[in-house]
């Protein structure tokens, strides 16, 4: 006669249950009956670095960083469309290179527009942001 | 435990395949071979504590290699270089943070003593000033093979440490404290300077 198949299924769900739980059950039993409890107020405090925390947690973040990822998408975008044309600028018909200039006038325009509200100044105030 | 079987009998057990061992041995066989050290370095040792924990000298071969980003899940400090009195505080605030059993090596002659700088205004003259220390390794800088040996004599201590008896280990003790005193920036030292129940210096005799 041969065993269910999926008899080995519940082999394997009793192994997977018994094997973690066997190491934390010896753990629990080392420290509930050999280990004397030592807690102090640094060694259950939160913060783990060695330094002191201070102030509050629930605090404000001015979020400027993504701006200036923003606009760091100007440049890197138009690098990559930039070197393929440069390489390929003496092949080009006249309506491609139109087409890029377009492009570029774009980007131009969304950067000069950053720079006149204030984005690319790193320390700027919650004010010129708006 | 070790004390009630005889040696003998046991070396004469183990040649005929018979090995016979009893909890305290095993725990702290376990122990030995599973010290996980805190990962932090101070200053120029720290570069041959890197060195140890690498491939050429292999910290791993004596399970060591497990070096613990925080103090919660590490047994072993191993202070590697120079501690200025800026950064005992800290120093101390994770040795006491770190759960018990838990050890110390004061790695390199600025952790022992100061070593060069000792004379100066701002460096603690010696880690054993505020925490207890297992193993000092002489050195400027010890070479990775004196971590190693420093790490080996670590491995012979936990190996004879007692869980029961008169003689057990200290970290055992209900009464033995488990946090030290953090020092505090004063106007010219830390303070208190040294921790007198841990610091005892040696008698010069003239």
């Amino acid at each position: 006669m041969t065993p269910d198949p999926y008899f080995f299924l519940v082999i394997f769900a009793g192994v997977s249950l018994v094997f973690p739980l066997m190491p934390l059950g010896l753990a629990w039993v080392w420290r509930r009956f050999l280990q004397p409890p030592k807690p102090g107020p640094q060694k259950n405090a939160t913060y783990e670095c060695g330094v002191e925390s201070t102030g509050e947690a629930q605090m404000q973040f001015q979020s400027q960083y993504y701006l200036y990822c923003i606009i760091f998408l100007i440049f890197d975008v138009e690098a990559v469309f930039l070197v393929p044309f440069a390489v390929a600028f003496t092949g080009l018909p006249v309506g491609a290179f139109v087409a890029l200039l377009v492009f570029l006038l774009l980007l131009l325009e969304g950067l000069v527009w950053a720079w006149s509200k204030g984005c690319l100044d790193w320390a700027q105030t919650r004010k010129t942001a708006r | 435990m070790s004390n009630q079987i005889d040696e003998g009998l046991r070396s004469e057990l183990q040649k005929r395949g018979v090995w016979v061992t009893s909890t305290q041995e095993l725990y702290n066989w376990g122990r030995k071979n599973s010290i996980w050290p805190l990962q932090f370095g101070l200053a120029c040792c720290a570069i041959e504590m890197i060195a140890t924990a690498a491939s050429r000298y292999d910290l791993a071969r004596f399970g060591g290699e497990v070096f613990r980003p925080s103090p919660r899940q590490a047994d072993l400090m191993i202070v590697a270089g120079t501690v200025t009195k800026k950064m005992a505080p800290q120093i101390v605030r994770l040795y006491n943070q770190m759960p018990d059993p838990k050890y110390v090596i004061s790695m390199g002659a600025c952790a022992i003593s100061g070593g060069p700088f000792k004379q100066g205004y701002n460096v603690l003259k010696g880690i054993d000033r505020y925490i207890p220390v297992d193993v000092y390794i002489p050195g400027c800088p010890p070479r990775p093979e004196a971590l190693l040996h420093a790490f080996m004599e670590l491995q012979r201590k936990i190996a004879g440490q007692q869980l029961t008896g008169d003689d057990k280990a200290a970290f055992l003790e209900r009464d033995q404290p488990s946090e030290y005193p953090v020092p505090a920036f004063g106007a010219h030292d830390l303070e208190p300077s040294s921790n007198p129940n841990v610091f005892h210096p040696p008698k010069i005799e003239r």
